[in-house]
């Protein structure tokens, strides 16, 4: 047995290096990434490159093995990755201001391109970023406001999204869509101006509700009433003249007696009749 | 256990040796002088004496190694020629093997397994195997879990949301979903928390957009709610991202506290609107329940009138006069001629008793 391998410095000193060694020639691709494989900073070839369609596992992904010490790999995200931009105020066509939050989201479909243009994500994203602020702010500009709240804006967003992938593809990104994140009034005069109008649209709403609440209830009552004459009219047509002394006798006893005082309970009435009243006929003593 | 101690022990020794090493005080022959028990570092020498021995270092570090291997072994039983350290390589990568290997998949969870960072299939639960560590990986995913993000993220911030009819409305939501597709999940979108949160104010603002403010605050939420989820399936779908909506709950919809109070007040004038017409059908009920009472009283009459109407009517004349005329003030006067003499308000003064009708009504 060879001396050297014997020794057990030696033994491990050689696990290092042979580590090292394979450390520096393979590599393991996951899922995640895409790479371009670099020889003294000029692009080589690419492992795990995106592919639109493909299922996980296919290929790409796994061992890759390079040259050691001469080759090395940049890393590239292969996931869906996201703009996010600032807060824009844009000017619709009817001089309405908006305030503007929108996101994109792309991928790199091209790492090589990529690798060229930018080297990182970050600095897609960076590039991108006016982009999408600047076409977001043209589309809209072209348009009255209410197309930015209606069904219209998918249309809308079509076109942002084409002007956004035209530069997108000189990064060698690809972008999958781009959507209005929020469309607020700014605050201040524009905020306070629709609240302003949003209170008058309440309070002339209340004024109506009170004006039907006071029609319905005369309606009400005025039904009430035809029923109830209806109701009399059909009991009392039967005999109008027995009906006009009946009623007469009651309409007496209500007026007459009106309720007294403790002093004096018997009201405040005084009748002055004539000997000649009907009621003192037999008083009279005549027939 | 032992042979851990003594191999930190002699570890602890070389450093020791060191420290008066090559670049210490040049004390010599100190460190060299101590023989049997402590162990001895060839490169803790001193450089005169080092470069004395200078062909024998790959000597004196064998002598250590002997030494140290005499150290080790004085509490041990002597061995078959074997170094100690190779059961415990062994034992090592046994452990290892075993615990990277072998996978516990809960009920709930799914395992992901990937080969050289490839993706090679889903483990569903139970005890799945895979190879050790360096080679294979398992990413457990909880599959079952429905995790909920709330929009606006704390609860004291208005989230101001323009309506179709250019009104605006603070509202409130969350959204539940969990993972429907483990390595899609893992694999399609950097940040899935922040992309839900974004398709879903997205989504929440496209929708709400083509509502009123009546169907926002008030019976078109449900609507809403499934309209959102919908769309934000969709998008999510389109982005590959292996993410199921379960839901989206409009917690709270109500106009900007700017606003509030206008609101409340078209609702203290439906109520009293309501309590208007209340008093009407009050009114109603009252009304023509007495009709059909007076109706009723007169029909009861009526009939009994009809069998003897002459005798009836005075009957009913008499009572009627004889109750008036018993509670009230009465005077009865001769001629038509008098009236005018009377002192009538004497008349109407109140004088208290019984006199006062039998002084007017002397009969004649």
């Amino acid at each position: 047995m060879n001396p050297v391998l014997r020794n057990p410095i030696a033994l491990i000193f050689l696990a290092i290096v042979a580590l090292i060694l394979v450390g520096s020639t393979f590599a393991i691709v996951p899922e995640t990434k895409q790479a371009v494989i670099v020889r003294f900073g000029e692009p080589q070839r690419i492992l795990n490159r995106y592919r639109a369609g493909e299922t996980f596992g296919a290929r790409g992904a796994g061992l890759a093995a390079r040259l050691p010490f001469l080759e090395q790999i940049v890393w590239i995200d292969k996931r869906i990755l996201s703009i996010d931009m600032e807060n824009q105020q844009v000017l619709s066509t009817e001089q309405l201001r908006l305030q503007v939050d929108a996101f994109a989201r792309y991928r790199i479909v091209d790492p090589l391109q990529m690798y060229k243009a930018a080297r990182t994500e970050e600095r897609v994203s960076e590039a991108l970023r006016p982009i999408l602020a600047s076409a977001l702010r043209n589309e809209l500009g072209r348009r009255p406001s209410e197309a930015l709240l209606s069904p219209e804006r998918g249309e809308m967003m079509d076109n942002i999204q084409e002007a956004l992938n035209r530069v997108a593809v000189q990064y060698g990104a690809q972008i999958v869509s781009v959507r209005i994140k929020r469309a607020d009034l700014p605050e201040g005069s524009p905020l306070d101006s629709a609240y302003q109008r949003m209170r008058t649209a309440r309070e002339q709403e209340a004024g109506s509700i009170r004006a039907q609440g006071l029609k319905q209830a005369q309606i009400i009552r005025a039904e009430a009433d035809a029923e109830a004459a209806a109701t009399y009219a059909q009991a009392f047509n039967q005999d109008p003249v027995f009906y006009d002394f009946y009623r007469a006798m009651q309409s007496y006893q209500a007026s007459f007696l009106s309720p007294g005082t403790a002093e004096n309970p018997r009201g405040r009435t005084s009748i002055i009749l004539s000997p000649e009243n009907e009621y003192l006929r037999q008083f009279r003593g005549q027939r | 256990m032992k042979r851990f101690f003594g191999w930190s022990a002699r570890r602890g020794a070389v450093l020791s040796d060191n420290r008066g090493g090559p670049w210490g005080p040049s004390g010599g022959d100190e460190g060299g002088g101590s023989g049997g028990d402590g162990p001895r570092n060839p490169w803790g020498q001193p450089p005169r004496r080092r470069r004395a021995k200078a062909p024998g270092e790959v000597t004196s570090l064998d002598e250590f190694l002997k030494r140290s291997r005499d150290r080790i072994g004085r509490g041990f039983p002597p061995n078959d020629g074997r170094p100690y350290w190779l059961y415990g390589l062994v034992a090592f990568a046994l452990l290892w093997i075993f615990f990277t290997s072998i996978h516990r998949i809960g009920p709930q969870e799914r395992g992901v397994v990937t080969t050289f960072g490839r993706y090679e299939r889903t483990m569903q639960p139970g005890v799945g195997f895979s190879w050790p560590a360096p080679i294979a990986r398992v990413q457990k995913v909880d599959v079952e879990n429905i995790r909920e993000i709330p929009v606006p993220t704390n609860s004291g911030t208005e989230n101001l949301i323009l309506t179709g009819d250019q009104n605006v409305i603070n509202l409130a939501y969350s959204v539940r979903w969990n993972i429907k597709d483990p390595q899609r999940f893992l694999f399609q979108i950097a940040e899935p928390e922040v992309t839900i949160r974004e398709v879903a104010e997205s989504a929440m603002r496209a929708v709400v957009a083509r509502v009123s403010l009546e169907d926002a605050i008030g019976a078109g939420r449900a609507e809403i709610e499934q309209s959102v989820e919908q769309n934000m399936q969709q998008l999510l779908d389109d982005y590959g991202a292996g993410i199921r909506i379960q839901g989206v709950a409009i917690n709270q919809s109500v106009p900007p506290d700017a606003v509030n109070e206008a609101f409340l007040r078209v609702s203290a004038a439906q109520q009293e609107a309501q309590s208007d017409m209340n008093d009407a059908r009050a009114y109603a009920l009252q009304i023509t329940a007495k009709a059909q009472g007076d109706a009723a009283a007169f029909e009861k009459v009526y009939a009994e009138y009809r069998q003897a109407p002459e005798v009836t009517r005075r009957r009913m004349y008499y009572e009627a006069m004889e109750r008036i005329l018993s509670r009230v003030d009465t005077t009865i006067v001769e001629a038509p001629g008098v009236t005018p003499y009377l002192p009538l308000p004497e008349v109407q003064q109140r004088r208290p008793g019984p006199q006062q009708p039998q002084q007017g009504g002397q009969p004649r």
